[in-house]
């Protein structure tokens, strides 16, 4: 018996309202693996890799992977893969919460949408019973609405996936909520549902996922309950204060960058850190489906000025809204994070394009004029206001709506925009950690933490400590963790298992569930696979290797202050190197690479 | 001393670990729906509630089952169903004030929580936090009765 996977995908198409159900692909899946992997190979073999992102030709997919809706670790991932509208790359976002493993369970390993409905509909599944619903009523309507009508309306068990007002209005960086508080948050992916009048995904399944062999499953499962037991990280960092225990540590090593990138270290860090919001806004921990770490943090304030409650702010956030504008209120940074949430806005993207109009604004480039009020650094009012106009694309709301490099761009100042392939920075800075700046200059959608994420050694030493500063080894160990990350991606696993987890313990669940026999080699080779296959959709899409490059303010300024002063990305002496360790020439696959990984 | 699946909701995140620890064991897949234990999350109030069945002293499944199907063991305090008699007429679905028994339907009979029939109970051995325990009658209710009289006791000193 074939376990793991689901064995079906559900196609619906939204032009004609039709449905059908086929199955599996099976060769694809052993190559592909499933969630991130196997819904790209998908992706790029039914739709064109200059099709825009807005046009009835571009396709969404949701896809879990062969471990999602398991226990073992935290196996309840999924991946949402497009065009991006922000970046033009393919574009895959990973989010947690209940939906994935209901959608497991109602016998699906993908979801694709295709076409575009002329006017806005949600979507209903009961296992194999599926409706295009008109969705007038929801319309407009925040995320936390839409779920509670749709509990309503159709069944209290359902898990719900949707988007909020800001994916209506097509922002540039808005993103896909499920129950409530999970985000498939970066790439716009959000707008893309929108521009197909998609309002929800709502499912309820009854069904199971099949294991091929159960005791050695369970066994899997053990040992990874152990590692992820035995890791400071994921049994004490994460479940304690979130992924915001990262805030003191990463302001300490000073890669936590500051208005807009012109510093790297907040003085404030402190009062925006995990510890001050386990002490202050913090309700109680929450987990996502089959989680043992439980990192989510259940938050609330009743601070009249910036009421409201939620989860969140994660780390990333709490840095975007906060460090990277200046402002140390967290529970401004809490209630801009909330407004996120309901509206369905990326807090990353959000932040950052936030902050570049601070800088903007401080070197007079646009005015009170241009915004329609002050806003400068440290300016928690004029944030938080920002956010509920870019969700309704109101007033100068509109132009922040595109993200910071058309904003930017439109007045003549490119340079400050801190994003790769139009992909806003996450919260460290590429200067100081180098292998991190080689993964931000190559990863597939843009500048992104979740793509390859170095700082996991050089900063927090795991799985071996590494001197951030050092060139020496960087572009095999980017490369490597971009693999893995890739890998982890299909499996249907959370990336944060990896603070405990390897190949190994992924090869033992999958083997368990599938009843194949991979070597933990061969899965990182799939993560291979799907990274250039990646590759070869944005080259296709005329993301040309010259675009593996950084910011000139992360290439050329050196870091002001801090233990790292003085740094610059040195990516004209790593990128080379990385080139070569992914046997690619120029920043091109060469027929030989892809002729090892079955892709051509 | 019999003893029993004890939940301490405090410690609960919503993983639903026990959910899928008790489908593969007794379903043969991980099936959240057709688990005996359950896991309920209340997304608003950020709350975790698990439920299963406590095994009552006096089962209303039992007195209601007019197969005789249902049967309490005085040594383990397991309420049990008897497949072989259970005819699937549902009345024990019906009796159960607490949902915690339930027809099944790919095995036309009634199903409920057995304590995994003698094995350390999997739900148990797979929630991560300690929210489950396997315990005799009142190890919890103990614990929680010195917490409260060491709060009172610290409340004394401060005086």
């Amino acid at each position: 018996m074939i376990g793991g996977w689901a064995g079906k995908i559900l196609r619906i198409n939204l032009g004609n309202k039709t449905h059908s159900v086929e199955d599996l692909d099976l060769e694809k899946a052993k190559q592909f693996i499933g969630g991130r992997g196997l819904a790209v190979k998908y992706f790029t073999d039914e739709v064109p890799a200059d099709v825009d992102p807005y046009s009835e030709k571009n396709k969404i997919i949701f896809a879990v992977g062969p471990l999602t809706g398991t226990y073992g670790a935290a196996n309840g991932r999924y991946m949402v893969v497009t065009k991006s509208p922000l970046s033009g790359t393919i574009a895959s976002s990973n989010s947690g919460g209940y939906f994935p493993s209901e959608f497991k369970y109602a016998g699906y390993d993908m979801i694709i949408l295709e076409g575009k409905s002329e006017k806005p509909v949600y979507i209903t599944i009961y296992n194999d019973s599926v409706e295009i619903k008109s969705a007038e009523q929801l319309w407009g309507k925040t995320t936390h609405e839409t779920e509670d009508i749709i509990h309503e309306t159709f069944h209290q068990d359902a898990k719900i996936a949707s988007i909020g007002p800001a994916g209506e209005k097509l922002v540039k960086f808005s993103c896909i909520m499920n129950d409530k508080h999970r985000a498939a948050g970066r790439s716009g992916v959000g707008a893309v549902m929108g521009s197909k009048n998609v309002k929800a995904i709502a499912v309820r399944g009854t069904g199971g996922v099949k294991i091929s062999d159960k005791e050695a499953y369970r066994n899997a499962a053990f040992g990874a309950y152990k590692l992820l037991k035995e890791s400071p990280v994921t049994s004490q960092g994460l479940p304690t204060y979130g992924t915001a225990v990262l805030v003191n540590v990463i302001n300490e090593t000073g890669l936590f960058p500051t208005n807009n990138f012109q510093r790297d270290t907040f003085a404030k860090a402190e009062d925006i850190s995990g510890e001050t919001m386990a002490d202050t806004i913090l309700k109680r921990n929450k987990a996502c489906m089959g989680c043992i770490i439980g990192c989510g943090r259940v938050t609330a304030i009743s601070d009249p000025r910036f009421s409201g409650e939620g989860e969140g702010p994660e780390y990333e956030p709490i840095w975007a809204l906060g460090a990277d504008c200046g402002i140390s209120d967290l529970k401004a940074i809490a209630k801009a994070n909330y407004i996120c949430n309901e509206h369905g806005l990326d807090p990353i993207t959000a932040g950052g394009t936030i902050a570049c109009a601070m800088e903007m604004y401080e070197k007079g480039i646009i005015t009170k004029d241009d915004i329609g009020r002050s806003l400068e650094f440290g300016d928690a009012d004029g944030m938080v206001e920002m956010m509920e106009k870019i969700a309704k694309r109101e007033g100068f709301g509109d132009k922040l709506a595109e993200g910071s490099y058309r904003l930017a761009e439109e007045y003549g100042n490119v340079d400050l925009s801190m994003s790769v392939k139009k992909l806003e920075f996450p919260a460290y800075d590429g200067r100081v950690a180098q292998g991190m700046a080689i993964n931000y200059a190559t990863s597939n959608r843009g500048a992104c933490h979740v793509r390859g994420y170095m700082i996991s050694p050089e900063i927090l030493g795991v799985p071996e400590k590494l001197d951030p500063d050092s060139l020496e080894g960087k572009a095999e160990w980017t490369k490597t963790f971009q693999d893995v990350t890739a890998l982890v991606d299909s499996s249907g696993v959370c990336l944060f298992t990896t603070f405990a987890i390897t190949p190994e313990e992924i090869k033992n669940f999958f083997n368990a569930a599938t009843g194949l026999n991979y070597s933990a080699d061969d899965l990182v080779k799939a993560g291979e696979r799907v990274w250039n296959l990646e590759r070869l959709f944005n080259l296709e899409a005329g993301i040309d290797p010259s675009q593996d490059t950084l910011p000139k303010r992360i290439l050329e300024e050196p870091v002001p202050d801090g233990p790292y002063k003085g740094s610059v990305a040195r990516l004209s002496e790593t990128l080379p190197k990385y080139y070569e360790a992914r046997g690619w020439k120029d920043g091109i696959p060469t027929s030989e690479k892809l002729a090892e990984l079955g892709l051509r | 001393m019999q003893k029993l699946i004890r939940v301490e909701p405090s410690k609960c995140i919503g993983c639903k670990s026990c959910e899928l620890a008790c489908s593969l064991k007794n379903f043969d897949e991980f099936a959240p729906s057709k688990s005996r234990i359950v896991n309920e999350v209340f997304l608003d109030e950020a709350a975790f509630v698990t439920v299963t069945c406590m095994q009552c002293d006096e089962p209303w499944c039992m007195k209601a089952c007019p197969a005789g199907a249902i049967s309490k063991n005085s040594d383990t305090g397991v309420v049990l169903v008897d497949e072989n008699q259970c005819v699937g007429c549902r009345t024990c679905v019906s009796a159960c004030p607490f949902g915690m028994i339930k027809y099944v339907e790919s095995k036309m009979k009634a199903d409920k929580c057995n304590l995994c029939g003698g094995d350390y109970p999997e739900c148990v051995a797979f929630c991560p936090t300690g929210c489950l325990t396997f315990e005799e009658e009142d190890t919890p209710t103990r614990s929680k009765v010195k917490r409260f009289a060491t709060s009172v006791k610290e409340g004394h000193m401060e005086v």
